[in-house]
């Protein structure tokens, strides 16, 4: 014999007593639980779908705002005697962008030591000195060039310079010298 | 030095002429500007250049022959060209050369009086720069190099080679007056040989502006002798107006329209990128305040505004009477002075009192006042704004007074308290000295000084509380003030126009220049290619950005801690002509 009832809990979700009777002295209750409600599963299913992909497009754009504006995938420096040097960064998404420094500005391009003494090594850089417009004997700038590299350590320059300068001899154009640098 | 040759990129493909332009010899390079083409009479060709020099004191003169040739070279042309070299001299004679369809550039430079051996011209190295004309006539360096006057000419040699480039191209609008195609004596090949450009509508706005801007120029003094009047100095109108920031903001408008519809031309393109700017900011203003005004007038928005606003009114000061109330019993658990708490808090509670009376008496009018308010959103959206600023800082006018009692109640206690301190441990200020100064007080001086101290300090809880509470009320309505504020300066400030040029046209703001290498033959002159470089985005704001009302926090947050601490009144947006309070 069975008998059945339904009764509601404290949140008021269904619930539904079932009784069965063996025999005098056999009884079995049967409780069962308010069912998975499908719009709380819907809201709580949405509501992760939306933060993850949330999360994903915050990291897609934050990924293309890294190509645009940090990782930048190719610099050249273009050196045109009685022109000027030129110094493009091109980024990985493909923007370039450009600084032209006239002759007349430029007091020399040297290769500046520099001395790391807790950390014990020496590093080598090369940078342009900018004239002071006001006083032409003063260096208003120094403006380091190939800034995504770094710099470079001392063995790398010897043979950086030697083959540069055996280019220069080489090259028939001897006023102009692109240099690029990946 | 390398000779350095610019040319244009529109005669690249010209016929084959004579090459005009400018020589500048510190810095061994040579601007050709056009190609005058066959057939040409000498004289003819040097009135010409003599009329060009006189109207823009340029230097233009005959550089040099160009050469558009066949496969075939034309030895008759050949020796004609090197004859004109004889005609019109120039020291050194440029010699250009290009193979028709072929990218082969040649080019020569001879010099005849600096001789390498006797009697025979020595020849210079010469590298090409092809330069897109128009773009370089139109645009304009950043920062602007100041060359020196026009009387002087020629004296260049302290500014940079790329800025002479600029400047000969954008003075010499002469030149570009007669074309190839025009019946005149001479025929020119230059920017505008790639079609003349005009328009009908510009030409049409040059015309009327002329009338249009005299007419705006007499209506804006007009308007501003009005309220130059003295009727508007009589007290208390100046003071209602140095508080407002709608006058503020309309007097600050007027200003720029004055100055745009002013008759005299802009001096230098700054002005002009400035004259610009400020009428692309006021026709901006107008179409948002005209949006605004539209979507309030529609589906009567001003009765459901005017409507809301006694109740919302009324829910702040109950919402007010309901925190005096908590403040008069045990707040955050607090134990007040409970005479004190009953004097503050029913002296509070009567202003309210008040004004809810005030706001009940003038519910009848708000909707008509409301809706000659909204008119005024046609003058602007910042004129809207300003007002709407205006109207928060009059309906919590009740916030500001609990703020300004609270703060002089405090004040007073802070400076007796530190006072009575000082003579608690037997000092005292010294007025002449600025400095504390050790004293000897009577017994009975002491004795009152300690006693009073000791008051002051058992009730410092209740006056700071009630200093605290009300001066985070005035905080927040500064706070929504100063949003309100911010965004009025940014439709001030922001330099659209320049915005947009250098979106839609960016060779016009340069801030450089860039070279690129054209393909390099072995044997053949270098060719690079100059192209401008615009500028960045930052420094367009930066550069052209309008004087705002100057309405900024004049306190570092340190000052304004300090202020605070101390009970001193705080005025965040100080306005110009204010007096203290």
């Amino acid at each position: 014999m069975e008998d059945e009832r339904s009764f509601s809990d404290i949140c008021g979700g269904r619930l539904v007593l079932q009784r069965r009777y063996y025999s005098p002295f056999c009884w079995e209750f049967c409780l069962t639980c308010p069912g998975l409600s499908l719009c709380s599963l819907t809201a709580v299913t949405c509501t992760v779908c939306m933060i993850l992909s949330a999360a994903i497009f915050i990291t897609l754009l934050g990924l293309l705002g890294y190509l645009h504006f940090v990782k930048i995938d190719q610099e050249t420096l273009l050196i045109i005697d009685s022109l000027g040097i030129q110094m493009t960064s091109s980024y990985a998404s493909g923007k370039e962008s450009t600084t032209f420094i006239e002759m007349g500005n430029v007091k020399d391009v040297v290769i500046n030591e520099a001395i790391y003494i807790l950390q014990q090594k020496v590093i080598y850089y090369l940078c342009i000195l900018l004239k002071d417009p006001v006083e032409p004997h003063k260096i208003s700038q120094v403006v380091p060039v190939f800034q995504c590299s770094g710099p470079v350590l001392a063995e790398e320059w010897d043979s950086w310079i030697k083959w540069w300068f055996h280019s220069k001899i080489s090259e028939e154009s001897p006023y102009c010298f692109p240099e690029t640098l990946h | 030095m390398v000779l350095k040759a610019f040319f244009p990129t529109c005669c690249a493909s010209a016929d084959s002429g004579l090459l005009v332009g400018r020589w500048v010899p510190e810095q061994s390079s040579a601007i050709v500007l056009a190609v005058v083409h066959f057939p040409f009479i000498p004289i003819q060709v040097k009135e010409l250049l003599a009329q060009v020099q006189q109207a823009s004191q340029v230097g233009v003169a005959v550089l040099g022959t160009w050469c558009h040739r066949q496969q075939e070279p034309e030895e008759s042309l050949g020796h004609f060209l090197e004859g004109l070299g004889t005609i019109f001299s120039h020291e050194p004679w440029l010699q250009l050369c290009r193979e028709r369809g072929s990218k082969s550039w040649s080019c020569k430079a001879i010099r005849q009086q600096v001789p390498v051996a006797p009697g025979v011209p020595s020849e210079d190295q010469v590298m090409l720069i092809f330069y897109d004309q128009r773009k370089v006539l139109l645009s304009q360096l950043h920062p602007p190099t100041v060359l020196p006057d026009h009387q002087a000419g020629d004296a260049v040699a302290s500014s940079g080679s790329l800025a002479v480039v600029f400047d000969t191209v954008a003075r010499s609008e002469l030149l570009f007056h007669g074309d190839q195609y025009d019946e005149g004596p001479v025929r020119l090949s230059h920017w505008q040989s790639e079609g003349v450009e005009a328009s009908v509508l510009g030409e049409l706005a040059k015309r009327a502006s002329g009338p249009v801007c005299l007419l705006l120029a007499c209506l804006l003094s007009l308007v501003s002798a009005v309220s130059a009047c003295w009727l508007w100095k009589l007290w208390p109108l100046p003071f209602i107006r140095s508080k407002l920031s709608t006058c503020e903001q309309l007097r600050h408008r007027l200003e720029h329209l004055t100055l745009v519809f002013s008759t005299q031309r802009a001096q230098s393109p700054t002005q002009l990128m400035r004259k610009a700017n400020m009428l692309v900011s006021v026709l901006l203003d107008v179409a948002l305040g005209l949006m605004l005004l539209s979507w309030l007038h529609s589906s009567n928005r001003i009765g459901q505004l005017a409507d809301a606003l006694v109740p919302v009114a009324d829910r702040v000061a109950e919402e007010l009477q309901h925190l005096l109330q908590w403040l008069m019993g045990a707040p955050a658990g607090l134990k007040m002075n409970r005479a004190l708490d009953q004097v503050l808090g029913r002296f509070f509670l009567y202003h309210i009192h008040l004004w809810i009376s005030y706001i009940h008496l003038m519910s009848p009018f708000i909707e008509r006042i409301l809706w000659h308010v909204g008119l005024s959103a046609c003058l602007g959206l910042t004129v809207a704004l300003s007002i709407l600023s205006d109207i928060i800082a009059l309906l919590t006018f009740h916030i500001y007074c609990f703020y300004v009692y609270g703060a002089r109640l405090y004040c007073l206690k802070i400076y007796g308290l530190s006072s009575l301190w000082r003579l608690f441990r037997g000092k005292k200020w010294n007025v002449l000295r600025q400095r504390v100064d050790s004293c000897s007080y009577n017994l009975d001086q002491l004795f009152i000084g300690t006693l009073l101290f000791t008051i002051l300090v058992f009730l410092l809880p209740t006056t700071a509380l009630y200093y605290l509470v009300f001066t985070l009320l005035r905080l927040l309505v500064v706070t929504v003030q100063g949003l309100i504020h911010l965004l009025v300066d940014l439709i001030n400030s922001l330099p659209l126009y320049s915005l947009g040029l250098r979106l839609c046209r960016p060779y016009r703001l340069a801030a450089g220049v860039k070279f690129r290498v054209l393909e390099h033959e072995a044997g053949r002159p270098l060719r690079l290619l100059m192209q401008i470089n615009p500028l960045p985005y930052s420094h367009v704001v930066h550069t052209y950005r309008l004087p705002s009302c100057g309405c900024h926090p004049k306190h570092s947050w340190g000052s304004l801690c300090r202020k605070l601490f101390f009970g001193e009144l705080i005025y965040p947006w100080r306005q110009r002509g204010d007096r203290q309070d």
